[in-house]
């Protein structure tokens, strides 16, 4: 019997997406799109098991091994920093983390700066390397009404048409990074289904040329 | 007295083995204390996993520390003498805060250093203590091998800037070849040997085809001399064995301000992260004043507790009632035959709460009569 590879899918649009390029890569798993609760769904006959995961646990799921590959956005990678192979950029879920503020937002580098956002690690990386002085105010959802609402001068947030903060009368002050959906890998797993690792990589990296021709 | 095989844990039973094969050649055991002076640790914090350090202070005020790391304390005790190497193992326990959690936790480690005049022999030594120490852990190993230097040579070769190299190595240890390309663009790096990097840092596979891949493509851009020497060392553990167990890899990174030339880690089969990891630290013994060359590996002990875990159904195998009047030597005698058969046994008046057993036994006229079976 074939050796299962475990895969992380992150719930949601994204994964759906993702699944879709896995299965025209010859790794389906028909029972997936069952109308169903279930979480975890497996093709023996492929050597695969996929499971739907909150995308901010993806990389979990793989630097602890219970995923042998998964897919996780660049944001939760730069912010949690795992030990794992980073294999392919996916060239889907694109977005950019950036700063944001109210329209009207003057910054006086004489004062500390507020910074409401749930992505501590990439703010505090990025205020670091400008040597700018800031407040982190950690959040867990709707960031952009902090500085609607004084708690903050500024947020650090993932912003993918804009249209939240619009209507919010925010707009983006400043582009950290750019965002898209990668293929990561758990180190030891890399070693022992190396074949069907990497298997899986030509075949989306094919993919992925074909569609930026 | 014997000791049974099947009580033993896995880091326990890894300990007595790395033991005895270290001491086959000619290792000897490093002994130290559980503390030693923080200043060691300070100077060269980078070189430690974590650089969170549990201090105290001693009797006569100096700052002590419980020690996170064995190396630094064995280059400080050995002394250079041309043309020999100091050959030590250890077994120490190792206090430190492992990745995600924020508190101290002791570690078991076991691990040797190799100090001195090191040359090719020392190398293959020691990867080859290196794989048996794998093996002896599971069969299902492998030794991921890289060279600091040649990688090293090929970034200056391409010519990336300073300020992009910590990048590039980051890069380099994720297998991210898709970020080098953006790197190389930044940089404006010809795409002909942006390629070579990224070939370099996709290698992954038996000694024979990529050592072959990097006289092909790389040797332009290193030593030519770095290649033939790594050829060297794995086609003798090739010749000897452990050509099936290692792989060259170049995403096997160590600190560069400590580590130089061959740089390894080791992965079992079902442990999510490597076991083994080591290299020559050269650059470490330079910075502590020291002109002799070093190699040296650790086994992370911790890691492999989990190895074959078989389900803990039962607590004891055999549970032995009396009553506090019966006769003692009579209950004496029952338990020692059970033990003697090698089964555990526990006397008790009553069943404790949630214990399981295979057997229940009740003590009866100086002999025992079965109660309850389970298993």
């Amino acid at each position: 019997m074939k050796p299962m590879l475990n895969i992380a899918l992150p719930k949601g649009r994204l994964g759906e997406k993702v699944y879709a390029m896995f299965e025209s890569a010859g790794f389906e798993c028909p029972s997936i799109k069952e109308n169903n609760r279930k979480l975890i769904f497996e093709n023996e006959e492929v050597g695969v098991r996929y499971f739907w995961v909150k995308p901010s646990d993806s990389a979990i799921y793989v630097e602890r091994g219970a995923a042998d590959i998964g897919v996780a956005g660049k944001d939760i990678l730069l912010e949690y920093d795992p030990d794992v192979y980073e294999l392919l950029d996916l060239d889907i879920g694109k977005c950019r983390m950036a700063v944001a503020a109210k329209k009207e937002f003057r910054d006086n580098p004489q004062r500390t700066l507020k910074v409401a956002t749930k992505f501590t690690n990439i703010a505090q990386n990025f205020y670091s390397s400008k040597g700018r002085e800031i407040d982190m105010i950690h959040l867990n959802g709707s960031i952009e009404i902090a500085p609607i609402l004084g708690l903050s001068d500024v947020i650090v947030d993932i912003v993918e048409t804009g249209t939240t903060l619009k209507e919010n009368n925010l707009e983006v002050k400043e582009t950290i990074f750019p965002i898209s959906a990668r293929l990561i890998a758990n180190k030891s797993s890399f070693k022992f289904k190396n074949t069907q690792i990497e298997k899986i990589v030509r075949e989306l990296s094919a993919q992925i040329e074909a569609k930026n021709d | 007295m014997d000791v049974n095989n099947s009580v033993l844990k896995n880091e326990e039973k890894a300990v007595f083995k790395l033991r005895s094969l270290y001491g086959k050649y000619g290792y000897s055991q490093f002994k130290m204390s559980k503390f030693e002076e923080y200043d060691l640790y300070v100077r060269n914090k980078d070189f430690l996993v974590s650089d969170s350090i549990i201090t105290f202070t001693d009797t006569n005020g100096k700052l002590l520390a419980l020690k996170p790391d064995v190396t630094l304390s064995i280059i400080k005790n050995t002394k250079d003498e041309p043309n020999t190497v100091n050959k030590v193992y250890y077994n120490e326990n190792v206090y430190r805060i492992t990745k995600g959690s924020f508190s101290y936790k002791e570690i078991m480690q076991s691990g040797l250093e190799c100090i001195g005049d090191i040359d090719n022999y020392n190398i293959y030594e020691v990867l080859m203590l290196a794989c048996e120490s794998l093996k002896s852990i599971s069969e299902e190993c492998v030794l991921d091998i890289s060279n600091l230097s040649i990688l090293s040579d090929v970034i200056n070769n391409i010519k990336i800037s300073p300020k992009n190299r910590k990048r590039v190595l980051k890069c380099a240890s994720e297998k991210n070849v898709h970020e080098i390309s953006n790197i190389c663009i930044e940089e404006d790096i010809p795409k002909e040997k942006c390629e070579v990097l990224k070939k370099l840092i996709s290698v992954y596979g038996n000694p024979r085809d990529t050592i072959a891949f990097l006289e092909k493509e790389i040797s332009d851009y290193t030593d030519k001399k770095k290649i033939e020497d790594l050829k060297i060392i794995t086609d003798t553990l090739t010749e000897n064995g452990y050509g099936d167990m290692i792989r060259i890899d170049f995403s096997v990174i160590n600190d560069m301000n400590y580590y130089n030339g061959i740089v390894f880690k080791g992965f079992i089969n079902s442990i999510p992260t490597g076991v083994l990891s080591g290299g020559q630290y050269d650059n470490l013994m330079n910075k502590m004043g020291r002109k002799a060359g070093a190699i040296g590996f650790a086994v992370y002990l911790d890691m492999i507790e989990r190895l074959n875990e078989c389900e803990h159904t039962y607590d004891v195998d055999t549970v032995i009632l009396y009553n506090a009047d019966d006769d003692i030597s009579a209950l004496n005698g029952a338990i020692k035959m059970l033990a003697d058969n090698g089964k555990s046994v526990m006397a008790q008046k009553t069943v404790p709460n949630d214990l399981k057993y295979k057997q229940l036994l009740r003590l009866k006229d100086k002999g025992v009569v079965i109660v309850e079976t389970n298993a």
